[in-house]
């Protein structure tokens, strides 16, 4: 195809627009030269002949007259092995190979290849003659603890036939593994890399089912009371300084699914550092590896051009979905989707068109749930079961839910886990508000109990808050046990210190028998009617429990402190 | 060779556009006597931001295109000297010209950064022992206005063990500009410092140069190799110029007439923090003020969404609760073996001291308990919370230990017994 080419006529911010001849796609990349650098960018509009071009790259130098390069092809990822344990920026270039050319600083117009260049063991799984279509794998490669699928592209149409295929053995990521023929005879190269349109879905499966299993963090809070299920959603807002980047670290590190992808879009550049410094240390219970190794990392900080950040969300997905095409758990997790809308929303600004709330483009809810639909769980072709569940923090501004962008949140998510400051200005971790929130999953405990736990809870806050006005000594006996079996909930189940090398990590047998014991004892009647006896006995109890929390799972110290913990409170019950 | 421009189309606000050929974005230009920026390129139809404002601006004024960016002089030769907004002196000494560098450069990359792990002593206990200031750290001031955040940062610059200062004022009173000299002066540290000063009576436009300029000197600074840390006071006036600049420009405002890019023209700043492996280090300290004391406002609540941190200055104290440096963590274990837990356990029984405070205040009845709480929290305030303590770390520390053992007996500080039985001052208590 012949390239279409054309010419700068204005600048405004990172926009462009460009007068062409020939023809041009909505949404192509398109490369704006400058003296020697060419500068990426994404058709994004086309009015009057003239196109609209955001540049993902800082815009000044441009003039007026500067040639622009149109490549007709969408803005794509390239998918391959080699994928895991990356660095990359919002436009997939990896940022250590980046480093390593332009040292401290992140030189404009430098694109790297992001599928490192090597060789992979391939071991074929069709014939030559067999019949193919898009998803289908032609091949296999070991890539770490994964046998990775080389797949036929998923945007390929009808169906085709292998003509040639390798034997097994060891050939470079981009040499030819396998030619494909369709029915009109047209002939298709396949090497180990393809790429894929980061704003198109990947649709290659029989049949999206209901995320019904639980996807355990390990978090006692999520697991047992706003549990996230495998292929489902759930967002994270909270205000500044509440520890939505902490949890989502540590869902992370504990998620029991296959591969994660961490998008940092838009937030600190310090945070991203613990990660890349933290996790290739840290080693995966679930494989003995590195968790590195299960990792990707797409990192678009908050001092990165804001075009591309917009772009990073999507290519997080992409590479989600491309792993969950191999039959993998997939969990994104992105940080934060506020940055996210922000970039759109100057966007929308540039090209003016009409504002909605707060500015941000009318189309800002319908972008954010077709974003979260792209999670799910699905059954793929060859009958195995895949997810990828998604879960976004939201920063909103000073803290107000009621903004658009955590509303639009809102409606399309399984799991709200709305963090509040008074809990984290208490140092109460995870700062999860365990009343506000909610979620539509079952989790790993029986629902119903749990329910019957929360209302303990719900009823302790509200003798709280009376206790305020009547003190305490205006309040019955019974109210104020009540009162300390919700602190006791909170301080013993809901709060969990994720510095404590035994406490961070409560696997979900632990979650059950754990919960068994204290709902049997918030269940239970207790004949004290002093308060400040009442005072000493809940205390101590909280006490038990913590020093149950410190003891590994399934030892004998284990079982000695439950004993301990179970007679301390039935010692005490009425009658 | 320099083509002249004489014909200006329009003059709105800051802005005037000019039909020019061959202008580049971004560029510098001389409208008059006044730099300006290229900020927008329609066909030959060329906006221009003029720094020293639209007034007096003639149709017939000469425009000039200097066929760069903004650039600032970078050498040894800055220490000691103050500049303007647009980079010229303020001090009467001769403008520099040598080594011009650009300003607003690319970001650092994060596969380039290193975890930061130095401690900056500034010999404010509520600094050093409570939140800790880490080099290459970022973190503002909250503060409202009337309270003393300039005095408090040019403490900080005559203290803090840097080898370089760069303080860029934006929107400062004379005064306080004035008081800013002076003090640095008298305190020997002006030799080792640059300032960029935009004053509340100067151009809007140059208020938001302020930022770019320093932190471009800085990162050079701390190429070569030297600790650098920037004072930026304050951030909100730098906010309010990007608003009203959008305004005039009839942007759409986001949130109370802000442009819908504060938050990156904020981050963009403040991500100039950095560590460089084998060089130096750039650490931001700014001021953030508060219009009502609400953090909710949105400069201080974008400003905390970018920043590691921040300290919170009301009444003339540095606030612990509010106040927070993410990057503590980092150094209060290599300091002292108590500084963690002693730091935990003096804001816990600080809290427990407010709430007996409040109780008092309703009239409620105070027990023993509760006397000793306030006995500790007037100490608390006057030994450690006061501003004009000026104490380094370790005798914060002993102070600390002091305090508790005039109020408390051992078992009640909640503190480790082995942590105790080793600094308890007063061993007979034991």
């Amino acid at each position: 195809m012949e390239t279409t080419i054309g010419f700068v006529t204005g600048v405004n911010g990172n926009l462009a627009k460009v007068e062409f001849t020939g023809s041009v796609r909505k949404n192509e990349v398109a490369y704006v030269i400058v003296d020697d650098k060419r500068l990426k960018g994404e058709v994004i509009r086309v009015n009057g002949g003239v196109a609209s071009i955001q540049i993902y790259e800082m815009s000044n130098g441009i003039k007026v007259g500067d040639r622009v390069e149109f490549t007709g092809e969408l803005m794509s990822v390239e998918l391959g092995p080699g994928l895991l344990t990356q660095v990359y920026d919002g436009l997939q270039n990896p940022l250590p190979d980046l480093a390593e050319k332009c040292g401290f600083f992140l030189e404009r117009g430098v694109y790297l290849d992001p599928i490192p260049d090597r060789d992979w063991e391939f071991s074929p799984s069709v014939k030559q003659g067999d019949k193919v279509e898009a998803g289908d794998t032609i091949g296999t490669v070991p890539e770490g603890l994964f046998t990775h699928r080389i797949m036929v592209p998923f945007i390929l149409k009808g169906s085709w036939e292998v003509a040639s295929i390798k034997e097994k053995g060891s050939y470079n990521v981009r040499s030819t593994v396998a030619v494909i023929r369709n029915q009109a005879g047209d002939e298709k190269e396949l090497s180990m890399v393809f790429s894929h349109p980061i704003k198109e879905a990947v649709s290659c499966y029989t049949e999206r089912l209901r995320p019904t299993e639980p996807l355990v963090t390990k978090i006692r809070c999520i697991d047992a009371f706003l549990p996230v299920a495998k292929g489902g959603t759930f967002c994270v807002p909270g205000p500044f300084g509440a520890g939505k980047t902490v949890l989502q670290h540590l869902e992370a590190k504990n998620a029991d699914v296959d591969v994660v992808i961490v998008a940092a879009c838009g937030e600190r550049a310090g945070e991203v550092v613990e990660i890349l410094k933290e996790f290739p240390e840290l080693e995966d219970p679930r494989t003995g590896r590195t968790l590195m190794e299960r990792t990707i990392i797409i990192c678009n900080t908050s001092s990165m051009p804001v075009a591309a950040r917009e772009a990073s969300c999507y290519t997080a997905v992409t590479l989600a979905e491309y792993y969950r095409q191999m039959g993998l758990d997939v969990l994104l997790l992105a940080d934060s989707t506020s940055r996210w809308a922000q970039a759109m929303r100057e966007m929308s600004g540039r090209l003016e068109e009409i504002p909605g709330e707060e500015a941000f483009p009318a189309y800002l809810e319908s972008t954010i749930a077709a974003f979260y639909e792209r999670a799910g769980k699905v059954r793929l072709k060859d009958g195995s079961i895949a997810s990828i569940t998604i879960g976004g923090t939201v920063s909103p501004a000073g803290g107000n839910f009621e903004e658009p962008v955590t509303q639009a949140t809102l409606k399309v998510v399984g799991a709200f886990h709305g963090l509040s400051r008074e809990r984290s200005d208490a140092r109460k971790y995870p700062a999860i508000h365990p009343m506000d929130s909610w979620s539509k999953y079952s989790g790993v405990v029986d629902m119903k109990r749990v329910e019957e736990a929360r209302s303990i809870l719900i009823r302790s806050n509200e003798i709280n808050q009376m206790m305020k006005v009547v003190g305490e000594e205006g309040t019955s006996a019974e109210d104020y046990i009540i009162y300390q079996k919700g602190e006791l909930l909170d301080a013993v189940y809901l709060q969990q210190n994720s510095f404590d090398p035994v406490d961070a990590v409560c696997v979900p047998e632990r979650q059950k028998e754990e919960f068994d014991v204290l709902y049997d004892a918030l269940m239970s009647q207790y004949d004290i009617t002093d308060k400040k006896e009442i005072r000493g006995f809940f205390n101590q109890l909280r006490q038990e429990f913590l020093d149950w929390h410190g003891t590994i799972f399934e030892t004998p110290e284990f079982a000695e402190q439950k004993a301990k913990v179970a007679s301390f409170y039935k010692a005490r019950i009425a009658g | 060779m320099e083509k002249v421009y004489t014909k200006i189309e329009s003059i709105v606000g800051n802005v005037v556009t000019v039909r020019a050929k061959n202008v580049r974005n971004a560029d510098l230009a001389l409208v008059g006597d006044s730099y300006a920026t290229v900020i927008k390129l329609d066909k030959d139809l060329v906006s221009l931001q003029v720094f020293a404002g639209g007034q007096g601006v003639s149709t017939t004024d000469p425009v000039r295109f200097l066929g760069r960016p903004m650039m600032v002089s970078f050498s040894e030769n800055l220490l000691g000297r103050i500049f303007d907004g647009a980079g010229v002196p303020r001090d009467n000494g001769p403008a520099l010209t040598e080594n011009m560098i650009p300003i607003g450069g690319p970001s650092v990359n994060p596969a380039k950064r290193i975890i930061p792990r130095k401690m900056i002593r500034t010999g404010i206990p509520m600094i050093d022992m409570f939140n800790t200031l880490v080099e290459s750290q970022k973190l503002p001031v909250f503060s409202v206005s009337g309270e003393p955040y300039n005095q408090l940062l040019s403490r900080i610059a005559m203290q803090a063990e840097v080898d370089v200062i760069v303080l860029g004022g934006m929107g400062l009173k004379y005064d306080d500009y004035l008081e800013f000299r002076d003090t640095l002066e008298k305190g020997g540290a002006i030799s080792h410092t640059v300032m960029f000063i935009h004053t509340a009576s100067d151009p809007v436009v140059e208020c938001t140069l302020v930022p770019d300029l320093s932190l471009a000197v800085a990162e050079q600074f701390a190429l070569e190799g030297k600790k650098v840390l920037v004072l930026l006071t304050d951030m909100t006036n730098f906010a309010n110029a990007q608003k009203e600049m959008a305004i005039t420009m009839e942007q759409v405002p986001s949130n109370r007439g802000y442009p819908g890019d504060l938050y990156s023209c904020l981050a963009s700043r403040y991500e100039k923090a950095v560590d460089f492996e084998g060089a130096g280090s750039v650490t931001i300290l700014g001021v953030t003020t508060m219009p009502g004391d609400d953090v909710t406002h949105p400069v201080p609540d974008n400003t905390g969404y970018i920043t590691e941190g921040q300290y919170y200055l009301k009444n003339g104290r540095i606030e612990p609760f509010g106040s927070l440096s993410r990057l503590k963590q980092n150094v209060n274990d290599k300091t002292r073996d108590d500084h963690r837990a002693l730091m935990d356990g003096m804001i816990r029984i600080y809290a427990a001291y407010k709430e007996s405070l409040e109780k008092k205040s309703m009239g409620f009845l105070m027990t023993e308990w509760d006397e000793k709480l306030l006995k500790y929290g007037e100490l608390f305030e006057s030994k450690l919370m006061d501003l004009s303590v000026n104490i380094p770390l370790e005798e914060a520390l002993d102070t600390g230990w002091e305090i508790l053992a005039e109020c408390f007996e051992p078992n009640e500080t909640g503190l480790k017994t082995s942590l105790i039985k080793e600094r308890w001052p007063n061993k007979d208590a034991l």
